[in-house]
């Protein structure tokens, strides 16, 4: 298992109109080691999605690099190389799948096309496929939903098909935006459960945005807060509240434990103390 | 999928009076008032008011429909009624002699030239020749241009060097009308059926490729990112992503193409055609038979429109998920 590391990663976007520039991300130092739950907390231009776009390979850094193992995800390795290698930028790859935010489903196929999409990118046969991709709508319980269109799903259940279709392509590492925003209360924490057992049961990387504290909590091994103007991380903590729920398989006793309710009012304080001060919307 | 119910004012109004005056009917005769024949008269001049309302409501809410979507509703029947009027009119203006037959045949001269030039023809040749001519100009140029428009407008697209190569060439030549390039496709080509074929067809090729090229900037970018992110090639996105979400404009692009193309049909049989709708039409203005005129015109815009709707019923086929 090869770890994801960003090395001095600094992404500025041009003002409008000459203005003043725009530093999304300043200066990021950061690794997710293998088998970590790394989840994102911070308040709308903190730089998340920007840091897990670079992550997943879909823009380039100003500045710095980002590698998984020895292979480059994206930006260039100057420093490292002593020379341009602008024509290797790599870019986004089926090691690292994404569950994006506004689903990305493709309407003019199916649920199960849809889930089996990536093995059919990659030559698989068919019956294989289906079994792989039949597997993961049960788990996130759309088993009667094989045959519909997309665009007749309701937003939470496109949702769910983009999180079967992540996962049937067993990628090395899973970026996910807000994948549960848009989700009802019921769903959602059946979804947070899932999600825990495929990453015990896979070890795979998992990289998670989300602007709940609550499921931040629950579901990250390694919660990072982080604040914009520039974006940046300011705060990090280990957590094992994951780990409880997988021992115990009980979310509500582990959510109302006194030290997740302790955390819960420390993280919010953060996050409060950064409005004061930072000028948060 | 909410948010189902449009008001629908008038329907709405149809039914409470319908119900209301059926209470009146009712409790009237039970009274057996002597007000009760005025009352019914009414009634019946109200529900054929109605009925008349009911044929051009907007009928009722389909499933699925939301609410404030704009042209909502049923638009047949008010079509119907305006051809049917605009054929009333024609026909009254035509037989009380507002308008001498030179000018506009009454549409019963129509019908009977229609009859006549199809057993016995006109200008050398039967309206099923001329027909024939020109939808064999019109649709070779149509397919013509879907096999090279389409590709090239998607090649534009995906590729810069595709995009710098053809931009200026089409963005020159789609302004000019095919009437002013049609001298030099004559010199090039003679007067031949390519010449013709090749006037369409170029009519027909900058809409067709630059709505493909649009379909193509069109794309979400989230569904490309989500191929590459799920190991596509350059060449599976543009096959499984980009090709399939262009298509509707594709399609819109044919519909336009075609359009040009019957358009450019009469400046394509000016010159040295010995049948043809286009022909028919110009050759019988010289002699003013002004009827033949009419039937061609009428004869073109028909065919046009029922391919048109071809192209629809297509479209709601192949592209469902159109504007969802």
């Amino acid at each position: 298992m090869s770890r994801l590391q960003i090395h001095d990663v600094s992404v500025v976007y041009p003002g409008l109109n000459n203005g003043e520039e725009v530093r999304a991300l300043s200066n990021i130092n950061f690794s997710i080691e293998p088998g970590e739950f790394v989840v994102a907390l911070g308040a709308s231009g903190c730089g998340k999605t920007t840091l897990l776009s670079l992550m997943a390979g879909f823009i380039s850094p100003t500045d710095g690099y980002l590698t998984l193992g020895d292979n480059p995800v994206s930006g260039l390795p100057r420093v490292a190389c002593g020379v341009d290698l602008q024509d290797q930028i790599a870019g986004p790859g089926k090691e690292r799948g994404v569950v994006f935010q506004k689903h990305a489903l493709l309407p003019w196929l199916n649920v199960l096309e849809n889930t089996e999409f990536g093995l059919k990118l990659q030559g698989i046969g068919k019956s294989e496929r289906r079994e792989r991709a039949a597997a993961f709508l049960k788990l996130v319980g759309l088993e009667d939903f094989h045959n519909h269109p997309v665009y007749q799903l309701s937003g939470g259940m496109q949702q769910r098909v983009g999180i079967a279709r992540a996962l049937t392509n067993d990628p090395e590492m899973l970026l996910l935006d807000e994948p549960l925003g848009a989700l009802d209360a019921l769903t959602r924490e059946v979804l947070q459960e899932l999600l825990l057992d495929v990453w015990k049961e896979t070890e795979k990387m998992m990289f998670f945005i989300t602007h709940s504290v609550e499921e931040a909590l629950f579901m990250a091994s390694r919660l990072i807060i982080m604040s914009p103007r520039p974006g940046r991380i300011t705060h990090e903590f280990k957590l094992d509240f994951n780990e409880r729920f997988l021992e115990c398989r009980d979310a509500r006793k582990v959510k109302s434990m006194p030290e997740f309710i302790e955390m819960r009012e420390k993280v919010l304080s953060i996050i409060h103390g950064d409005e004061q001060s930072g000028g948060m919307h | 999928m909410m948010a189902n119910k449009t008001l629908d004012g008038a329907d709405l109004m149809a039914d409470d009076t319908t119900n209301s005056s059926a209470r009146t009917t009712a409790e009237s005769k039970s009274a057996e008032a002597p007000v009760t024949k005025p009352a019914v008269t009414q009634t019946q001049s109200v529900t054929l008011l109605q009925r008349l309302g009911k044929l051009f409501a907007a009928g009722p809410v389909k499933p699925g429909d939301s609410f404030g979507a704009p042209g909502q509703g049923r638009s047949l029947a008010i079509s119907i009624v305006t051809a049917l009027s605009l054929i009333g009119l024609w026909f009254v203006a035509t037989s009380a002699g507002w308008v001498k037959p030179l000018f506009l045949p009454s549409p019963v001269a129509v019908v009977e030239r229609f009859w006549e030039v199809l057993t016995e023809g006109f200008a050398n040749a039967t309206l099923l020749e001329h027909t024939g001519w020109s939808m064999l100009r019109v649709f070779g140029a149509f397919a013509l241009a879907l096999v090279t428009a389409v590709p090239i407008g998607i090649f534009m697209g995906v590729n810069r060097v595709a995009r710098g190569l053809f931009d200026p060439i089409i963005e020159f030549y789609r302004p000019l009308p095919p009437l002013a390039y049609l001298p030099l496709v004559i010199i090039w080509l003679g007067i031949g059926e390519t010449s013709k074929i090749v006037l369409i067809y170029m009519a027909i090729f900058a809409p067709m490729a630059l709505s493909a090229r649009a379909g193509v900037k069109s794309v979400a970018i989230e569904q490309i990112h989500a191929a590459y992110s799920m190991g596509a090639s350059r060449w599976q996105v543009v096959r499984h992503i980009i090709l399939k979400s262009a298509l509707p404009e594709i399609l819109t692009g044919m519909r336009i193409g075609i359009g040009f193309g019957w358009t450019t049909l009469v400046a394509a049989e000016m010159v040295a055609a010995q049948a043809g709708l286009g022909f028919m039409v110009l050759n019988a203005a010289e002699f003013l038979v002004t009827d033949v005129v009419i039937m061609g015109i009428i004869v073109i815009g028909v065919i046009a429109y029922l391919f048109d709707l071809l192209m629809r019923y297509a479209e709601r086929k192949l592209v469902p998920w159109k504007g969802r």
